[in-house]
Parts: structure tokens; C-alpha cells; sequence
């Protein structure tokens, strides 16, 4: 590990006036103190907001639920009112990691996972999100775990967490507090698409910091699914999965959100085409149509053509999972 | 770490580790592993991947297990730590370990360590009861001998004599 300074600041306005660029915050650390081992991040300062008052789970005044930043995912996914209400993303938590890793990974800090991408890992050869402009072997090296969705020429790396995938279809809120004060980032728009930046994985600035995740009032409680595809049955990053969540009215779909992971840069959702089916029966037919149509933007990697058929497959089976109720 | 390095780096620490209090200077750096085993020489905790992967360095750090090479020495200040050196009671031993050698749950031993404390914070958690469950709860620790089986065969039997507990010092 490259030396670096620490700082343990006992203000949330004190940690923000710390931030900086070759600052990070550190919470739980599993990520991050696992990417300075390898020299992949080298920061000059931690900031360490263990003292910061984030670790309420409380309920919001619209009837959702605000989860500070510095909960476990552990306590996250036991905790009676997730469990309760929103069972996609305890069951999504609880499909990731270990309970090890569970126990010390924060909810603010799970947003921020590094890709697992070989190449990222692996100082010795190039990578566009390491040392941008060096280039992306995976393109043409070993990209069975890449991104068949949403990938740039620069770079076909995925988003490692499942979490996310939860957050994404229960269109959570990201609370964030920089020097210029405090912004609500929708779910969709605070992971990013790696382009021609592929060394930005999110919208968040250098000085902010993410104080907590607000949940809008349950509603899928008791049709959603959380299925993970992935090389073992415990432990291992998912090689596709789907957070899928409905509403009905009688047999027809009055809502569908549908979140991919382990396929795109970032938990991917097409939110239009959700809004498609709405009305349309509630049957395995519809959920085919659904997959084909979300999956036509799909542009596979010499390794990983599988991937089409299996988030094909998968969606179809998390959505008549999620419909046969109360998460399974 | 450089040998040039600045003793300015380092930070004061109060851990107590199986119910002895310890004041320490130690760079931000260091590892809480390291700290175990390199200056407190409690080598029970191992040092399998280094990655948070294996889980051979799994103890508890107030009460939860984790993964004591992904966490900062300088960020458990406070905190009280059970490695497998406290789980035992005097020369009695802890009767998650009885069932580790009842039905021979190990064959080299090194990840041993880490599957009981690993056990400990399972049956603390209180979530895991049937055998599947145990397997899922015990997925954190891998067992290069492949002496799974009996490694759940050993905390099933455990966990109810646990009580919910992880029976050791807090």
C-alpha cells in the first residue's frame, strides 16, 4: 500500500471541507483499501466518516424509508422495515459478497465499487479506466464477464453490485453534500455510461460525499424478485442479474420496473420501454416481449454472447417469480 | 511502508484483542491483520489471500465477524476484537471447537481459525438454521482441503449449544 495521510473529521461539513482530489472517504474500506493493495488507487489522504452521524434508518415523511450512508449491508438487508417493505433489496444485498463483507460494506459505499474487470485489477497492462488513453485489452482479450449493454469503445466494464441493481428498479434517491451544498441525484442518474470518460464511474463530484439513499413508499412489496446467474451458488459476481418488481390490477401489469446487472457500466433500465407493457396481461408471453425488446440494444463481446440469452431467460424467469409473490 | 517514513505518521490506538487492552502507535497503513499477527503475535488470525476472499483472517471486531486484512488497525480505535486465541476459556475449549474436532472438520488447519470465529459471528446473527443456511452463512470462508461437509456438520451441531450467542468474550 502507497503511504497516505488519515483523517477521521466528526462533521459531515467537515469531511466535505477535506474532500479534494487526492482525498478519499473511507467507510467501510472493503473496496477500497482492496484497490490500494493492488496500487490500483493510490490516494494521498483517507478521510474516515465512521464518526459522521449517517447511520439512521428512519422513515420519511412520504411513507419511504431514508438509509444513511454508513449502514452495513448486513444491517440494511435485516433491518424489519426493508425486510418488510421493500424484500428486492434485501434479497438483492443479500445475494452479494460474504457475510464478512456484508458486515463491514456500507450502503453510501457499495454505490461506489470499483468494476472487477481483470484488466482494471492489473497494473501491468493497459486500461482506459485506470490510466485513461492507455487502451482496453478486454475488448479483444477476455471479456466473458464484460458489458454487453451500453459499452463505449473505451470501455466494456460492468458495475459489481447488486445493490444497485435493487436501487435501480426501486428508483431510489441519492442524498449528496458537496462545499456548494446538498443535491437529490434520481437513481438512474448517478451511475454513468463509461463513453469517453471511462474513468468516471458516477456523476459525483471530487468534494461530495453521499449522506444517504431515500426509498419512495413501497410498492412492490409483494411482487418482486431478486435473481442472480452467476459461476457458483454463493460468492461470486453475478454474471447477469435481474431485480425485477411489479404491481398488478387482477391479471394485467399496472407496473413493471425491470433492473439488469453484471450487463452494463451501470445497473441498466429502460424505463420507457417499461411503460410499454403497462395494461398488457400479466403472463410469461408479455415478459418474453419485454426481454427481446430490452435486450435489442444488446452488443455482445466475443466472450459473452451467452450473456443475450441468458438476461433473455433471466428476465423472463425474475418476472414470473416476482409474480407468483412475496420475494422467493 | 518505507523505512523513511515519518514517525509523525503515526496515529495513538486503544484496542482491547481477547480482553486485554493494548495502547498502540501504528501507521495508517497497517492492516488490522498485520497488527495481529506481526505485533501482537497472535498468528491464529491467517493471512490466506489478502483480499477479503477466503475469509482465513476473519475475527470479530465488536461482536460481527470480518475480514481483519480488508480493515484499517487505525480505524478500530476503540473497539474490542475476539480472535481465535480468546474463543477458548482457559484450557477449556469452546464447544464450537469440540465440534471442529468431533467431526474432524479440518485437515491442514489453516483456514480453521477463521471458519470458527466466522461460526462465532454466524450464530450470533441468529439467521442461519437449517443446513443450506449454514452453508450460504459459512460461504465467506473457503476450505482449500474441500472439508466442507464436515465443517457444516460441525456447526450445526454448535449452533444450538451457542444459543444465539457466540459464546465467547464480547
Amino acid at each position: 500500500m502507497t503511504p497516505f495521510t488519515y483523517a477521521k473529521p466528526s462533521s459531515i461539513d467537515q469531511a466535505v471541507q477535506l474532500a479534494g482530489p487526492g482525498a478519499r472517504f473511507i467507510a467501510g474500506g472493503t473496496n477500497l483499501l482492496d484497490l490500494m493493495k493492488e496500487n490500483v488507487a493510490r490516494p494521498a489522504q483517507l478521510i474516515d466518516i465512521n464518526d459522521l452521524p449517517l447511520r439512521d434508518i428512519s422513515p420519511t415523511p412520504d411513507g419511504g424509508l431514508r438509509i444513511g450512508a454508513l449502514v452495513s449491508n448486513a444491517e440494511l438487508a435485516w433491518n424489519t422495515l426493508v425486510e418488510q417493505g421493500y424484500p428486492l433489496l434485501a434479497q438483492a444485498i443479500l445475494a452479494g459478497a460474504s457475510p464478512q463483507l456484508r458486515n463491514m460494506a456500507s450502503t453510501g459505499g457499495n454505490l461506489l465499487q470499483r468494476t472487477r474487470c481483470l484488466y482494471f485489477y492489473d497494473t501491468a497492462t493497459p486500461c482506459n479506466k485506470r490510466a485513461p488513453g492507455s487502451g482496453c485489452p478486454a475488448r479483444d482479450g477476455l471479456n466473458r464477464n464484460h458489458a454487453i449493454l451500453g459499452a463505449s469503445p473505451l470501455c466494456v466494464a460492468v458495475h459489481p453490485s447488486d445493490m444497485c441493481v435493487a436501487l435501480a428498479a426501486l428508483e431510489a434517491r441519492v442524498i449528496v453534500r458537496g462545499r456548494s451544498g446538498e443535491r437529490c441525484v434520481a437513481f438512474a442518474d448517478f451511475h454513468r455510461l463509461p463513453g469517453d470518460t471511462p474513468e468516471r464511474d458516477n456523476t459525483l463530484a471530487d468534494d461530495e460525499l453521499i449522506l444517504a439513499i431515500e426509498l419512495p413508499a413501497p410498492r412492490f412489496a409483494a411482487y418482486s424478485h431478486y435473481l442472480k446467474v452467476r459461476d457458483r451458488a454463493s460468492y461470486a459476481f453475478a454474471l447477469v442479474s435481474v431485480a425485477a418488481a411489479l404491481e398488478l390490477d387482477g391479471s394485467a401489469i399496472r407496473t413493471l420496473h425491470v433492473a439488469l446487472g453484471g450487463v452494463a457500466h451501470k445497473p441498466w433500465r429502460d424505463a420507457a420501454l417499461e411503460r410499454q407493457v403497462v395494461g398488457q396481461p400479466a403472463t410469461a408471453d408479455t415478459y418474453t416481449h419485454f426481454a427481446d425488446s430490452l435486450l435489442r440494444a444488446a452488443r455482445p463481446l466475443p466472450g459473452n454472447v451467452f450473456k443475450v440469452r441468458l438476461a433473455r431467460n433471466a428476465i423472463v424467469r425474475a418476472l414470473i417469480q416476482a409474480q407468483r409473490g412475496k420475494c422467493q | 511502508m518505507s523505512d523513511c517514513e515519518p514517525l509523525a505518521a503515526l496515529l495513538p490506538i486503544q484496542l482491547t484483542v481477547n480482553g486485554q487492552h493494548h495502547l498502540l502507535q501504528l501507521p495508517p497503513w497497517l492492516t488490522l491483520l498485520d497488527l495481529l499477527r506481526d505485533q501482537l503475535d497472535l498468528v491464529g488470525t491467517r493471512k490466506g489471500c489478502d483480499h477479503g476472499q477466503c475469509g482465513a483472517c476473519t475475527v470479530l471486531r465488536n461482536g460481527r465477524r470480518v475480514n481483519a486484512c480488508l480493515t484499517l488497525a487505525v480505524m478500530c480505535d476503540g473497539d474490542t476484537l475476539t480472535t481465535i486465541e480468546g474463543v477458548a476459556q482457559g484450557g477449556t475449549l469452546h464447544p464450537l471447537q469440540q465440534a471442529f474436532i468431533r467431526h474432524d472438520a479440518f485437515q491442514c488447519g489453516y483456514c480453521t481459525p477463521g471458519q470458527i470465529c466466522s461460526a462465532l459471528g454466524l450464530a450470533s446473527e441468529g439467521r442461519a438454521h437449517t443446513r443450506d443456511e449454514i452453508r450460504e452463512g459459512m460461504s465467506g470462508n473457503l476450505c482449500r482441503c474441500g472439508a466442507y461437509s464436515n465443517i457444516t456438520a460441525a456447526v450445526e451441531e454448535a449452533l444450538p449449544l451457542m444459543n444465539g450467542q457466540g459464546g465467547c468474550r464480547p
